[in-house]
């Protein structure tokens, strides 16, 4: 206390001793030197592409360039919309519960059953998707079991369906949901469920109220990890899909490559972004995380 | 729902009555009642029947037998690990004794899951929902039984004026500090006026200062709502300040049960004379019994001293226990009545309100005296040879404990 509060006074005192204090005011610019480099990479790399972007989508027609592509493309934007959608609610049914067991009754085998989550990720994307064509195509033993099952009809397949595409985006981005939602439910304090128990909550009870309110951040960040990257994707409907399956992210990769620099393609790409955010802000108010919203 | 009836009685400040309708009180259980300790109160709220409980070999507590008193404030005291929290967790429902019963107003609860308990823990850290403010906190245990909402309006409210928090309904428990938080934990756990309520170390993680104000806030709020307390401490000075009675504990058994007078003045065990306050232990052997009264040799001389052990005959080895500030210093022999050895002083050492004398006995025995410095004494040196006195009601004769050892015990006190 005394060793701290000496120099302050002295200060006020003597303008000489302040300097030799060594202490100085934080000088004003400090923090923005520190977010400098990953400002500049933002502009460089993502503000002034993203920039060039809007002002392609806006060449030779202007704003109609944009009621052009959603008129063209109406059924697709619904349809990435809606994968992505089921995708994500899929990887939180499956990826909750999963989080969940391995946070409260992994005991020591929490970090391996993290690791086998995480596991598929050590294969390429690309060759991860290739192997699903492995096990679904028509010959291939899934579609055999189910045949000889009698879920399918035999001239029924699973590739190219939007099945195989929604299932493919689910397995892919899965990761992304247990992760985040493992480290909310981890984190938690477990005498919160005992302190709910004393207070004569039932187990399901206690979930609802505390375990779940806890985990929100956990699945909030999760859910943004699963559907932002899975309505923007093309890989899964291009290797797994059909032209039934055709997503934004599909017609933008086709056409990108042979016709650069297409306006009504920079549109396309500005009304994904838009799906995406408008998607996320709703999600927040509805969830109502203070962290975020 | 008996939860309202009694809510009622609690806003008008009385407390819940028995089934025979007279009000057990805290004052009529300690002192109406005197040397009835450790025998079973009139109107157990809490039986814990030969309770024991392993974690595989280990044995954390060890045949456990007594029972708690409506509106009694009970403690549970003794050195860290010696059991404490693994009984109040067995009374909570989070635990299951290994075999042996607990019985909550007669009913055997011992497989009754927590939240068919009608008890409250206040937890060590509190364990207060981070999520919500402090009066949703509170209304949790009344929302979880379903009470109307009328009643949640007026309970809520009426708990956090008890604790003094009624500002501070809509703060998130980050937003007070820890004496505020462990006054929502005690709200948020009397507010469904449990049967009994139990505290693990509740104030262990308050300064000082905040902890006495606290013990007096405690034992305030205890007398206003009449529930049964049931308290774990390691603290010995705070358990015979707030109790009616103590259970004393070490290695997972039940050494003593008491008022605080009875174990500080007649501590059952070595242990418990050495962990409560501070005591001369002297090694000594039985040479004849009368009753409650052993006579024994000990410091080279032929003492008495009160006994309340079946064990000691003639010939056993013993411990004599005084309290040093139940020590009078005298040059003159001190007269037939009381008891007394002849030592040397070694040390003296001014303490404030008490002078601590260090004698040797003619054995070389450490006797430790706390005089009082007004005391009319003629100047003592080291050399000077005194008579070292006491009443024998104040010797206390103990079964020798072979893992004891027998130095004069100094428990420094903390407060
Ligand atoms: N779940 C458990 N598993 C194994 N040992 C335990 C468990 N809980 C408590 N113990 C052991 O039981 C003993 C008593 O613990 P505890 O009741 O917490 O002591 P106290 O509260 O008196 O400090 C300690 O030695 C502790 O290590
Ligand atoms: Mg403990």
């Amino acid at each position: 206390m005394t060793t701290t509060s000496a120099p302050v006074r002295s200060r006020r005192f003597s303008k000489k001793e302040e300097d030799d204090s060594g202490v100085h005011p934080r000088r004003w610019f400090t923090p923005y030197l520190l977010i400098a480099p990953g400002a500049l990479w933002l502009l460089v790399f993502f503000i002034i592409p993203l920039f060039s972007l809007g002002r392609l989508s806006l060449e030779n027609g202007g704003l109609s360039n944009f009621s052009t592509v959603i008129s063209d493309n109406s059924t697709v934007i619904v349809r990435t919309f809606v994968y992505a959608t089921i995708a994500t609610v899929a990887a939180i049914i499956i990826g909750y519960p999963l989080a969940y067991v391995i946070a409260t009754k992994g005991g020591r085998f929490k970090n391996l059953l993290l690791a086998l989550v995480v596991l598929p990720f050590f294969v390429t994307y690309l060759v991860r998707t290739l192997s699903w064509k492995i096990l679904l195509y028509d010959g291939g033993p899934v579609v055999s079991i189910l045949h000889s099952v009698g879920i399918l009809s035999d001239n029924q397949g699973i590739l190219g369906s939007p099945f195989a595409v929604v299932a493919a985006l689910t397995y892919n981005f899965l990761p992304f949901m247990v992760l985040p939602i493992y480290v909310s439910i981890e984190k938690m304090d477990r005498r919160l469920l005992e302190a709910a128990a004393d207070l004569y909550s039932s187990p399901a009870r206690a979930f609802r109220r505390v375990t779940l309110p806890l985990s929100l951040p956990g699945l909030f960040a999760g859910t943004l990890l699963t559907f932002i990257p899975a309505a923007g994707d093309f890989v899964n409907s291009e290797l797994l899909g059909s032209e039934r399956t055709v997503m934004i992210g599909n017609i933008i990769e086709k056409n990108f490559g042979k016709e650069f620099f297409r306006p009504e393609l920079s549109a396309l790409s500005f009304m994904l972004m838009a799906i995406i955010l408008i998607g996320v802000i709703v999600y927040a108010r509805i969830l109502g995380t203070e962290e975020l919203a | 729902m008996p939860v309202h009836r009694l809510v009622e009685g609690f806003t008008r400040g009385e407390k819940p009555e028995g089934p025979e309708g007279n009000v057990v009180t805290q004052s009529t259980m300690s002192q109406s009642t005197p040397g009835a300790s450790g025998l079973d109160p009139q109107q157990p709220v809490i039986e814990i029947d030969h309770v024991t409980k392993s974690f595989g070999e280990f044995v954390a507590v060890d045949d456990a037998h007594f029972s708690i008193g409506q509106g009694e404030f009970f403690s549970m005291l003794g050195p860290s690990g010696c059991g404490k929290t693994t009984t109040l967790r067995m009374i909570a429902g989070f635990e299951q004794p290994t075999s042996g019963a607990i019985r909550l107003d007669g009913v055997d609860v011992s497989r009754v899951p927590p939240n068919k308990r009608d008890v409250n823990t206040v937890f060590q850290q509190y364990a207060l929902f981070p999520h919500m403010n402090v009066y949703d906190n509170v209304a949790f245990g009344p929302r979880s039984r379903k009470a109307t909402k009328d009643e949640i309006a007026r309970r809520v409210p009426e708990l956090l004026d008890i604790v003094r928090l009624g500002d501070f309904a809509a703060r998130r428990p980050a937003q007070l500090s820890g004496g505020q938080q462990q006054r929502v934990a005690l709200a948020r756990a009397l507010v469904n006026l449990p049967k009994a309520l139990l505290l693990d170390e509740p104030l262990g993680a308050l300064d000082l200062k905040l902890r006495h104000a606290m013990q007096f806030e405690l034992k305030r709020i205890q007398r206003e709502v009449g529930i049964t307390f049931v308290y774990v401490t390691h603290d010995q000075e705070e358990a015979l300040t707030m109790s009616d009675r103590i259970a004393v504990m070490s290695e997972g058994k039940v050494e003593q049960i008491g008022t605080p007078t009875e174990i500080y003045d007649s501590p059952a065990s070595v242990f418990v004379a050495g962990f409560i306050g501070q005591a001369n232990l002297w090694p000594a052997s039985v040479t004849g019994r009368s009753g409650a009264t052993a006579d024994i040799t000990a410091l080279g001389a032929s003492l008495k001293g009160r006994c309340q052990s079946e064990n000691l005959r003639p010939g056993t080895d013993a411990v004599l226990m005084v309290r040093p500030e139940r020590i009078t210093i005298s040059t003159n022999h001190p007269g037939p009545t009381t008891q007394g050895v002849r030592g040397t002083v070694v040390d003296l050492t001014f303490q404030g309100p008490i002078v601590r004398l260090v004698l040797h006995a003619g054995d070389d025995t450490p006797i430790i005296a706390n005089i009082d410095p007004d005391h009319d004494l003629p100047m003592l040196r080291p050399g000077d040879t005194v008579w070292a006195a006491w009443d024998a009601t104040a010797a206390s004769v103990l079964p020798a404990s072979p893992d004891q050892p027998l130095t004069a015990t100094d428990v420094v006190d903390e407060g």
